[in-house]
C-alpha cells in the first residue's frame, strides 16, 4: 500500500513536469508566432511610414518611378480584387451547392473534391501562365484587367468553395426539412433559406482568399500588371499597375533600386492597408446580413 | 376502396440501404379522422410517416416497394412531383423548427412562393395562428423573431405554418415529446379542434395521449403493423398479446 502510494506521487509529479514542459513549449510557440509578425509589421512601419504622405497616395510616379505616388497600383490592385472576387464568388458558391446539395454523394464527387484540394496548392505562378494562354492570348482579352480578374479569380476559387460547402454543411438539416415539408421546391429552398444562412459564414471564409487575391504577384504578371501607366484604366480591357508587382518591379528591376527603398517600404504598407481595407468590407457586410436574419 | 381513406398503403416495404425498416405494410388512413402510431423506439413510425409526403426522398440510398395511394393516386408514380405531395400533406417535426426569421414570415413563408397573393397573407396569418392557438400570444409581436419563443409557442408556431398551406392531412411525429404538460395540452386540445378539417397521422410514445386524441390506432414492431383498430378497441382488448403488453408497459 505504502510503496504505491509513493510510486503514485512520483507518477503524479512526472505527469505534472510534463504538463509543464507541454504548456511551456505550447506558448513558445504561440509567442514566436506574435513576435514574427510585430517583427514583420514593425519592419513595414518603421521602413515605409517616411513615404506615406498624401501625395504618394493620390500621385502617379513620376520620375521614371522614383518619385510620385502609387494611386494607378492602388487603384489597379482595388479593381483586380473587387473582380477577383466578382468571379471567384459566384462560381466557388455555385461549385458549392452543386458538391453539397445536389451531387449524390460517392467517388465521383470524392475525386472532385480532391482535385480541388489539389488545385489549392498549384503554385500561383501556374496560374499566371495559364492566364496568359487562355484568357490573354486565346480568348483575346489581352493583358487587362478582365484577364487578370479572371485568373486571380480561378486563383481563389478553391479558397472559397471550401469555406462555401463548410458554411452550407452547417446550416441545420432541420431548415431544409421544414422548407421541404412546406411544399417547396429544392432550389428555393437553397436559394431562399440555405444560402441566406450560409452567406456570412461563406463570406468569413472568403476573406482569406480575397488577401491572396489582392497580394499574389504571379498571377497578374503576364495577365494584367504593366510595368508603368501613369494613366488610369478606363475599362476592363485596360493594363493595370498593381501593388505587389509594382513592389516586384521596384525591387528588383526600378532605376535605382537602393534609393527606392522607402517608397517600396510605403507601397509594402499600403499593400497590407488595402487588403485590411477590403476585409473590412467583407466584415460590415457580413455584419448587415447577420443583424437583417433577425434571429 | 372505402370512400373514405384518404391514404392506402399497399403492401409497403421500405430501405435504407440493405437494412429493412418496414416489412409488408398495408393499411388505410380515414378522412378527418385522428390515427395514431404507437410502437417501441426504433419500430418505424417515423419511417412511414416520412414515406407519406416524400420526405425519405431526401435520404440517400432509400428504397420504397409497394404502393402509397393519396386520394387514389400512387404519391410514388414517377411521373407525380414530390414537391405537390407535400403541399397537401403537410408535417409537423419532433422537435420545433421555425426558420430564423420573424414569426409572421414563417407563416408567410410557404404560402408566398406557392402563389398566394400578398393582399390574403395578413389574413392568412391570423387565421392559422387562431388555429394553432398561438394568436393571442404573438399578435402584439408579430414582427419579432420566431426564434425567441419559448418551445411549446416554436411548437405551436410550425403548426400554424403548416396549416397555412391548407393541406388535407397533417403528419406530426412526437409532436409533443420536447414540450411542458402545459403545452402538450394545448396541442392535444388543438389536435381535437383540427380534425374537424384535417385529417391527422399522430406519432406518439405517450399511451394515455394516444388513447385521449386518436380515433385510430396502429401498434407497430420491428418494421411489422402488429394490429391496427379503433384506439377504444386497442386500448381495451387488444387482438394481440404484444400490443397488451406495449400499452399497459410490460414490454420487454
Ligand atoms: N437515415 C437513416 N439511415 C439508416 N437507417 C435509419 C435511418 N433512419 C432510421 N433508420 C433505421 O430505421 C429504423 C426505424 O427508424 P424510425 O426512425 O422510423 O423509428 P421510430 O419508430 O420513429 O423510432 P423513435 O420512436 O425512436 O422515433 C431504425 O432501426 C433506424 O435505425
Ligand atoms: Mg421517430
Amino acid at each position: 500500500m505504502n510503496t504505491n502510494g509513493m510510486a503514485g506521487a512520483r507518477l503524479m509529479r512526472w505527469r505534472y513536469l510534463k504538463q509543464t514542459i507541454f504548456f511551456t513549449l505550447v506558448r513558445a510557440s504561440a509567442l514566436l508566432i506574435v513576435l514574427a509578425l510585430g517583427g514583420i509589421l514593425f519592419h513595414i512601419f518603421y521602413h515605409g511610414l517616411s513615404a506615406i504622405n498624401w501625395e504618394f497616395i493620390t500621385r502617379p510616379p513620376t520620375h521614371s518611378m522614383t518619385k510620385g505616388g502609387i494611386l494607378p497600383a492602388i487603384l489597379g490592385t482595388i479593381y483586380l480584387t473587387v473582380g477577383a472576387v466578382a468571379v471567384g464568388l459566384p462560381l466557388g458558391i455555385a461549385s458549392a451547392i452543386y458538391l453539397t446539395e445536389y451531387a449524390k454523394q460517392g467517388r465521383v464527387i470524392r475525386l472532385i473534391k480532391v482535385g480541388i484540394n489539389c488545385l489549392a496548392g498549384v503554385p500561383s505562378v501556374v496560374f499566371g501562365l495559364f492566364g496568359l494562354g487562355f484568357f490573354v492570348i486565346f480568348l483575346g482579352f489581352g493583358s487587362s484587367i478582365l484577364s487578370g480578374s479572371l485568373t486571380l479569380g480561378f486563383l481563389i476559387l478553391p479558397t472559397i468553395i471550401g469555406a462555401a460547402e463548410e458554411a452550407l454543411k452547417s446550416v441545420p438539416q432541420t431548415f431544409r426539412e421544414a422548407s421541404l415539408s412546406l411544399g417547396v421546391s429544392k432550389w428555393q429552398t437553397i436559394y431562399r433559406i440555405v444560402l441566406p444562412n450560409a452567406l456570412p459564414g461563406i463570406l468569413t471564409g472568403s476573406i482569406l482568399g480575397i488577401g491572396r487575391a489582392a497580394g499574389e504577384t504571379a498571377p497578374i504578371m503576364f495577365t494584367a500588371a504593366a510595368y508603368f501607366t501613369a494613366k488610369l484604366p478606363g475599362s476592363v480591357f485596360d493594363e493595370v499597375m498593381a501593388l505587389p508587382y509594382h513592389i516586384y518591379v521596384l525591387a528588383t528591376a526600378g532605376t535605382n533600386i537602393e534609393a527606392t527603398r522607402p517608397i517600396q517600404f510605403g507601397t509594402v504598407l499600403v499593400l497590407v492597408a488595402v487588403v485590411l481595407g477590403i476585409d473590412l468590407v467583407a466584415i460590415v457586410i457580413r455584419g448587415y446580413m447577420r443583424r437583417n436574419k433577425r434571429w | 376502396m372505402a370512400a373514405n381513406d384518404i391514404i392506402q398503403i399497399h403492401h409497403v416495404n421500405f430501405y435504407y440501404g440493405a437494412v429493412r425498416a418496414l416489412t409488408d405494410i398495408s393499411m388505410q388512413f380515414e378522412k378527418n379522422k385522428v390515427t395514431a402510431l404507437i410502437g417501441p423506439s426504433g419500430c418505424g413510425k417515423s419511417t412511414l410517416l416520412r414515406l407519406l409526403n416524400r420526405m425519405n426522398d431526401l435520404i440517400d440510398q432509400t428504397r420504397v416497394e409497394g404502393e402509397i395511394l393519396f386520394e387514389g393516386r400512387n404519391i410514388y408514380a414517377p411521373q407525380v412531383d414530390p414537391v405537390e405531395i407535400r403541399r397537401k400533406i403537410g408535417m409537423v417535426f419532433q422537435k420545433p423548427n421555425p426558420f430564423p426569421k420573424t414569426i409572421y414570415n414563417n407563416i408567410t413563408y410557404g404560402p408566398k412562393l406557392n402563389g398566394v397573393p400578398a393582399a390574403d397573407l395578413p389574413g392568412l396569418v391570423e387565421q392559422s395562428l387562431r388555429q394553432a392557438v398561438l394568436w393571442d400570444e404573438v399578435k402584439d409581436i408579430l414582427d419579432k423573431s420566431a426564434m425567441n419563443l419559448s418551445g411549446g409557442q416554436q411548437q405551436r408556431l410550425c403548426i400554424a405554418r403548416a396549416l397555412a398551406m391548407k393541406p388535407d392531412v397533417l403528419l406530426m411525429d412526437e409532436p409533443t415529446s420536447a414540450l411542458d404538460p402545459i403545452s402538450t395540452a394545448k396541442i392535444e386540445e388543438l389536435v381535437e379542434e383540427l380534425k374537424r378539417h384535417y385529417t391527422i397521422i399522430i406519432v406518439t410514445h405517450n399511451m394515455q395521449q394516444a388513447a385521449r386524441i386518436s380515433d385510430q390506432t396502429a401498434f407497430f414492431y420491428l418494421g411489422n403493423l402488429i394490429e391496427y383498430n379503433k384506439t377504444e378497441k386497442i386500448f381495451t382488448k387488444p387482438d394481440v398479446k404484444q400490443t397488451e403488453d406495449y400499452i399497459t408497459g410490460r414490454f420487454g
